[in-house]
């Protein structure tokens, strides 16, 4: 997608605990490593306790105005609620990444939105993955968008994963290439 | 050396160690406890004072004796606490002691709201305690001036003998971006006993006292104007400002609220409008002569902020009624959306 825009927008949610904030952290480390401008923005608050989470990232060849996405290129969902909240502000030509297994809405996705299904967290339990759909749905975005690459993916994890935790490269790895094969 | 994406709460927490401060006093508050979270980690790993007071009086008052004893300190908080704090901002100021206080905004009045906001405009210039007394204000708009002016806010602090204020706001403290500490350099955190600390020295010269109390009129009244020509000193020196000149439209705006007026401007510009932005870093001094600079061929002026106008004030001060001024803000804790502000630069481009 860096080859015909020079600014994307994401916005990504689901539930507190599906890793959303973690998910556009890497995107924004990736971006970085790039040598893109970049910006992170969570939703805060009460929210962020077992109830709807969304984070927002601005990758851009130019400097970036308001970090705060409202309608983005990018939509990945990991629920339902969030999914029926957020549908509609994708921009036209966006697109939309959705975890079928999660998401179980009536709405449609607006005229010319791309939407792509991959039942992420399901496909997290199968291969032993739990807590690892964000990942997957991560590897599908690679996939589709061609955006970056599985080697940017990895050298940014190495960057964001503390030393303590290092065993948790490899599984992230296994997962990207999980949801960019599916 | 390579930038690091960190949120801008946490940022500022690093950039205040590597500009040599060794105590934090401060109470949780949201959006800002990334400071305190921060700096109880890595304070205590530096030889410095991590200490979660039992209030936010009780953390300005801190700060208070710990500047008194000639240590760089500084204490952070978010609109609510701020609120509390300004009784002991104001004997700070009155003592001339020099600390740097953080205001990450929220929505107010009361408990208001934790989403971002700038509503404590009018608070920082105009009444951040009582007395006659100016505090400098500095307004950062990205992560990176997040760190540059916390480094700024201890040098301006130790030169004109002041508390500082860092105006940031919720998104400012929230997003994360790259950012680079090249800026630091490791005398930067060297501290030297200034010659006026009450601290220990073994009766080996006469006391130094810190006080804001004058029992003789005059007595205070020379202190007081004394303390003005150091204001005049940083109106000279430290006001600061970036803009474009020659538009006809400008639009002013502070903190992350001029980062979406970027967005509308560029918009503005891209449908053939002569807009320009003017983002003041310095609220207080406010950048008089730099606006009056940027609107030589202005027609319309156009202030945006996060509140129902504060600093429009300012700008109609500086601009002495020579031009019509226009507001638009959203309060409450929404963020403005480029679009919404590109569309007022178009009305008013239409009335022209």
């Amino acid at each position: 997608m860096n080859n015909i825009k020079k600014a994307i927008n994401i916005l990504i949610a689901g539930f507190g605990g599906q890793g959303i904030l973690f998910t556009g952290k890497l995107l924004a480390e990736m971006g970085l490593i790039e040598g893109k401008e970049v910006t992170w923005m969570p939703s805060y608050g009460p929210a962020m306790r077992g109830g709807t989470c969304n984070c927002s990232v601005c990758v851009s060849d130019t400097p970036i105005g308001s970090p705060v996405v409202l309608k983005p290129d990018l939509l990945i969902v990991m629920n339902t609620p969030s999914y029926d909240k957020f549908i509609s502000d994708i921009k036209p030509g966006g697109m939309a990444l959705v975890d079928s297994s999660l998401v179980n809405s009536e709405t449609k996705v607006p005229d010319g939105v791309v939407r792509f299904d991959i039942p992420a967290a399901k496909l997290a339990v199968e291969n032993e993955l739990q807590g690892m759909a964000n990942i997957i749905m991560l590897g599908k975005l690679l996939k589709e968008t061609k955006s970056s690459t599985l080697e940017v993916a990895e050298k940014a994890l190495k960057k964001i994963i503390t030393q303590s935790k290092e065993h948790l490269i490899a599984l992230n790895m296994k997962a990207i290439r999980i949801g960019y094969n599916y | 050396m390579e930038k690091v994406l960190m949120k801008g709460n946490e940022a500022l927490a690093e950039a205040a160690i590597r500009a040599g401060c060794k105590c934090f006093f401060g109470y949780p508050i949201t959006p800002q406890n990334e400071i305190g979270a921060y700096l109880a980690k890595r304070m205590p790993k530096t030889g410095g004072v991590f200490l979660q007071a039992e209030s936010e009086i009780g953390a300005i008052n801190m700060v208070y004796g710990c500047a008194g004893s000639g240590v760089r300190c500084m204490t952070s908080s978010s609109s609510p606490g701020i609120s509390l704090k300004t009784e002991g901002i104001s004997y700070i100021a009155g003592a001339d002691l020099p600390c740097v206080i953080v205001n990450v905004q929220r929505g107010g009045p009361g408990l208001g709201s934790i989403q971002p906001s700038q509503a404590d405009y009018w608070q920082s210039t105009r009444a951040i305690g009582h007395g006659d007394i100016r505090v400098p204000v500095l307004a950062p708009s990205s992560v990176q001036e997040m760190v540059d002016m916390t480094k700024k806010a201890f040098s301006i602090a130790e030169e004109y003998l002041t508390p500082v204020m860092i105006l940031a706001d919720g998104v400012l403290g929230q997003m994360m971006e790259p950012v680079s500490f090249d800026n630091f350099e490791e005398s930067d955190a060297r501290v030297s006993e200034p010659p006026w600390a009450a601290s220990g020295h073994g009766f080996s010269r006469p006391h130094n006292i810190i006080n804001s109390l004058y029992l003789e009129p005059i007595e205070l009244e020379n202190v007081i104007k004394e303390r003005f020509e150091r204001y005049e000193k940083i109106k000279e020196k430290e006001t600061g400002a970036v803009y474009e000149k020659d538009a006809e439209i400008v639009v002013v705006a502070y903190g992350s609220t001029a980062r979406v007026v970027r967005s509308a401007v560029d918009m503005a510009r891209e449908n053939g409008i002569n807009a320009g932005g003017f983002r003041p870093l310095t609220l207080f001094p406010f950048p008089e002569k730099q606006l009056r600079d940027a609107c030589k061929n202005a027609r319309k002026v156009l202030v945006v902020e996060m509140s129902m106008g504060q600093m429009v004030d300012d700008v109609k001060l500086a601009l002495e009624c020579k031009l019509p001024v226009e507001f638009f803000g959203r309060t409450g804790g929404f963020v403005p959306n480029p679009e919404e502000i590109f569309n007022k630069i178009t009305e008013i481009k239409e009335g022209l």
